[in-house]
């Protein structure tokens, strides 16, 4: 393998067939943790193939996605958004009207049935902003599992709301102080539960990251989202979309969200990475823009790191996004070309929270936002009769605080 | 003599070690000793240092495997200790290195700070923040265990470089594997990479003369053991428990089994890690592991410098009397019954 990027290999056109058994998306995925861990992964992919197998699993989430998330979720039409670029249709794929206010509930439950079939009943996860760890403790709430939830200090401390929701559903919150006290501590405090309790417990990790069966599962769960906005734009357009746009951290909406249209090659794709303040390390968390090929978490995928090998520190104005890694496909689908991915800053998602809040009335979350501005300048590019699907993956009401802060207002 | 035949040629860089086994040694299969071994002191250089070149790790037969040998024939276990490199610094890395060999450390592990370590528990963790929050580098590394393994220094029992893979890949494998080797260490430890991705590394581990060892988990089932143990060289590390490294109370019942089994699946020396740190853990391992290793607890005196202010001698003398005391442990040999 090569350690620098040197110059890419000629882009093979991705398939919509991975990854293999080993992991693979192309070169990416696969399986970097500690040999404890290698038996649970075993036991979850054998299990997750079950369940793939068994229409009884499938009828089971699908009740669950329509009468407690309240899916599918409308692909909604924004005049007033669409006016305001001056360009293509701009339609809204809502995720954030799930329940629990994102998408990341379409995961959790997936991983609960899961946890329930394979007869663990204890649940962890890892949390940035505290978005799955709410949708975790909230599927495990519901179907009476034991819920740990791992949470950097410092976001504890900022995510104020989210760890008083979590708690009040029965779910432990524990505060990782170690490292740099945010999500990929999190997910190493996470992991090492995990190295200890693997007997009893299920990991639900919250994105499209970490060892293989991880990713693929993760994405499967998440496809709902590009499963649905594929059959409504046939139903309410009569066609496919040109172009879907959505906001990628560690990847799992915009890998939903893509997934199904990978293989319609009119469809172009394009993810909003966190530009933050600028393109040096540290003040971004654009890793598909900026980073390397390398190891973390896991899997081998596109990551910020430094020539040791040392994970980067990374910003983001939204915490969901605030993630050195992304996942393996992504990085398949960035070097394969299917999938292009532009950095958003700050700025430009800030601007599009308020535009969108005063032009249709929906308060997005600082990660969609992201989504939003690359969308309004794809949609103004373009000609009226084509089509931009935004995916929104969760609302905004979490977010009001920082932003309420970094316009110097209070609340 | 088939004892000195393990040695060859690196008799005389051993030659202290070789002089600690013979005085404390009843087996009555002790080499003769050469006429400088019992005069090398620390910090002295030792006489022959012209055998600089022959000592470079490059033979079918490494020094690990030496190590084992030697040590099996005594029915001895190793001793093992783990030290993270550049915690609080270099300098006092390099001095814990001399002051383990001189409480008589059979192989040292040298953990390389990583900052997203999955397998390490809480102590170890915090040793790798604190070296990295000093801005130590793969190369600081590599330059400071090559100037104190020089020919001319004070020679240092095996050393084996623990990594994370992200390390690793960084530099490229093939060139982090020839820079290990030509600072003289002799195997790598590489906890996040399982066996099933490890061909290519293990490829060039060979190639530079290195040995890449390999982990088995107490979850790892027997087909996978049996597939691990054919990947592997050097020693096999066997994981006491499932979990991150850290000290504990006592070692799980279980583990005999499968350190049983294991014996009757390959001839390659088991040690124990994960949990280790006190001597009596060390007599329960006699007659099942072939040696033990220790971090957290040796760590932990480590972390008092930079934690509790205390002073870099009295840590390094702490770490120091806790591994004369495992040393002491592993080296005794069975009662005869």
């Amino acid at each position: 393998m090569n350690a620098s990027l040197g110059n890419p290999p000629a882009p093979s056109p991705a398939s919509s067939h991975v990854p293999d058994a080993q992991g693979r998306f192309g070169e990416f995925g696969r399986r970097f943790v500690p040999e404890t861990l290698m038996p649970a992964l075993e036991q979850l992919a054998a299990e997750y193939d079950r369940a793939r197998q068994d229409p009884a699993f499938h009828a089971e989430l699908a009740d669950l996605f329509k009468y407690y998330v309240g899916r599918p979720s409308p692909l909604y039409f924004a005049q007033r958004l669409t006016a305001h670029c001056g360009g293509a249709q701009v339609y809204i794929k809502r995720e954030d009207l799930n329940h629990t206010g994102a998408h990341k509930i379409n995961n959790t439950l997936g991983q609960t049935l899961l946890t329930l079939r394979m007869g663990k009943p204890r649940v962890i996860a890892e949390t940035g902003a505290g978005q799955h760890g709410v949708a975790t403790a909230t599927a495990c709430a519901r179907f009476g599992l034991n819920c740990v939830v791992y949470m950097g200090e410092e976001d504890i401390r900022r995510q104020k709301l989210n760890v008083f929701i979590m708690r009040t559903m029965g779910a432990e919150v524990r505060p990782v102080t170690s490292g740099s006290r945010t999500l990929r501590d999190a997910i190493n405090e996470a992991m090492r539960d995990w190295m200890g309790s693997v007997d009893n417990t299920h990991y639900i990790i919250g994105s499209v990251v970490g060892p293989h069966p991880f990713p693929m599962i993760v994405r499967d769960f998440q496809s709902i989202i590009g499963r649905e906005t594929r059959e409504q734009c046939l139903a309410q357009l009569g066609r496919l979309p040109d172009e879907v746009v959505a906001c990628v951290g560690g990847g799992s909406n915009s890998a939903g969200m893509f997934y199904p249209f990978i293989d319609d090659r009119g469809v172009a794709l394009s993810g909003a990475e966190p530009g933050g303040r600028g393109t040096q390390p540290g003040e971004h968390a654009a890793t598909l823009s900026f980073g390397v090929k390398g190891v973390l978490h896991g899997s081998y995928s596109y990551v910020l790191q430094d020539a040791d090998g040392q994970t980067r520190d990374v910003h983001s104005v939204s915490a969901g996004l605030d993630y050195p890694g992304v996942g393996p496909e992504h990085s398949y689908w960035k070097d394969s070309g299917r999938v292009r991915y532009t950095p958003v800053s700050d700025d430009e998602a800030l601007a599009a929270f308020s535009l969108l809040a005063r032009l249709e009335g929906i308060l997005p979350a600082l990660e969609s936002s992201h989504a939003v501005a690359l969308a309004m300048k794809a949609a103004a590019n373009r000609a009226p009769e084509d089509v931009v699907v935004i995916c929104l993956s969760g609302r905004g009401d979490k977010d009001v605080y920082e932003v309420a802060r970094v316009l110097g207002q209070t609340i | 003599m088939k004892w000195r035949g393990c040695w060859g040629k690196r008799f005389d860089r051993r030659s202290r070690f070789c002089r600690t086994r013979r005085v404390s040694g009843q087996t009555g299969k002790a080499p003769p000793a050469t006429p400088q071994s019992g005069t090398i002191k620390m910090g002295e250089k030792p006489p022959s240092c012209s055998l600089g070149k022959q000592l470079v790790v490059n033979t079918a037969r490494s020094s690990i495997t030496d190590v084992f040998s030697r040590l099996q024939s005594q029915r001895r276990m190793a001793f093992m200790p783990f030290i993270t490199a550049g915690d609080p610094n270099l300098d006092v890395t390099v001095r814990l290195l001399r002051a383990l060999a001189a409480s008589d450390a059979d192989l040292i592990e040298i953990g390389f700070p990583y900052s997203d370590p999955i397998a390490d528990g809480p102590v170890i963790q915090a040793s790798y923040t604190r070296a990295l929050d000093k801005k130590i580098t793969v190369p600081a590394i590599f330059a400071a265990i090559r100037a104190a393994t020089q020919p001319a220094a004070a020679p240092l029992p095996p050393l084996v470089a623990m990594t994370a893979y992200s390390i690793i890949f960084r530099r490229g494998a093939a060139r982090f594997v020839e820079q290990a080797r030509d600072a003289g260490f002799s195997g790598l430890i590489v906890p996040d990479l399982p066996a099933d991705e490890a061909r290519e590394l293990a490829a060039q581990a060979r190639q530079a003369g290195l040995d890449l060892i390999q982990l088995i988990a107490p979850t790892t089932p027997p087909e996978r053991a049996a597939r691990i143990v054919g990947a592997a060289s050097g020693f096999l590390y066997c994981i006491s428990v499932a979990g991150t490294t850290g000290v504990r109370r006592e070692l799980p019942r279980a583990l005999r089994d499968q350190l049983q089994w294991l014996k009757t699946q390959t001839s390659l020396p088991l040690a124990v890690g994960f949990g280790v740190s006190r001597p009596e853990q060390v007599d329960d391992l006699r007659g099942l592991a072939d040696g033990v290793i220790v971090g957290s607890a040796l760590v932990h005196h480590i972390a008092a410098i930079t934690d509790q202010q205390v002073a870099v001698d009295a840590a390094i003398a702490g770490a120091a009397k806790l591994a004369t005391e495992m040393a002491a442990a592993a080296h005794q040999q069975p009662v005869a019954t």
